[in-house]
């Protein structure tokens, strides 16, 4: 095992980033697709550290800091519309909220 | 060699907390491999001396965030949900395109890191103040305007979802 470098962070950022996508694209219940989104946003801060570690510089992590806030945001609005889906068409599966299509 | 242990332990935290998360059938599962994933995240954070980010990922997410979710989770009823399909049927497309953006990302990143030459890092300096110290002079100087939107931002992220959960307004 050699030293760790900022690459490998990348790597690991990188394969995050693609099982929250493959779950964002294939899951059907949207309570996990919430989930993965959260996953998501995890990997874009893993990036933002490890270039701040790299450059010893705070901006990376302030730039974390306003991801989170977003992602705190996000999960409330989306689970609020989530209760109010499953209040209004008893179901919680992405598929079946097909009103506006034709 | 202690830090190459410790990080190839939080990646694997990270990595099979994400995998179990977009493959388990029942939704708290799912929750809980998500938890395991982001204690893995913060571990990342710890080792590369993001003390402050570290905290905030276990006060936030696992403990406001993931909350949030459970409680959703008891509050809508999963139960018809776990026993249909749980994959929907453009997964294949999904899947092809994934991959596609995967080979993409390593392509550049193995192409880039010579085409893109980083200057060296600078030397780390011995830095006297903490962490927590050092984040705040930087949020509440020059990022103070970012910092007030976005306390409006969560302002009206809260108002929304009551108002959305709420049953008559």
């Amino acid at each position: 095992m050699g030293p760790i470098t900022t690459t490998h962070y990348l790597a690991l950022s990188a394969a995050l980033l693609l099982i929250g996508t493959i779950g964002v694209l294939t899951r059907r219940n949207i309570v996990i697709i919430l989930m993965s989104i959260e996953l998501i946003l995890n990997a874009v801060n893993i990036n933002l550290i490890a270039f701040s570690h790299y450059w010893q510089n705070v901006n990376g992590q302030i730039f974390a800091i306003f991801v989170i806030t977003d992602a705190v945001a996000e999960a409330a609005v989306g689970l609020g519309i989530l209760i109010a889906l499953f209040r209004n068409k008893e179901t919680v599966l992405a598929d079946e909220v097909d009103l506006l299509k034709w | 060699m202690m830090d190459a242990l410790f990080f190839y332990l939080f990646a694997v935290l990270v990595l099979a907390g994400g995998i179990f998360t977009i493959t388990r059938r029942n939704a708290v599962h799912s929750a809980i491999s998500l938890i395991v994933s982001l204690i893995g995240v913060a571990g990342l954070y710890l080792l590369q001396q993001a003390e402050f980010l570290f905290a905030v990922q276990i006060v936030l997410y696992v403990g406001g965030i993931m909350v949030l979710f459970l409680f959703v989770i008891m509050l809508v009823n999963l139960d018809q949900a776990a026993k249909q399909r749980q994959f929907n049927r453009q997964w294949l497309i999904a899947l092809v395109c994934v991959v596609v953006v995967g080979a993409e990302i390593i392509y550049f990143m193995r192409k880039g890191a010579s085409s893109f030459q980083l200057p060296k890092a600078p030397s780390a300096v011995a830095v006297t103040e903490g962490n927590t110290e050092q984040i705040a002079t930087v949020l509440f100087s020059q990022y103070l305007l970012p910092f007030e939107i976005a306390s409006v931002l969560l302002l009206v992220a809260v108002v929304g979802s009551v108002v959305m959960a709420k049953k008559r307004i």
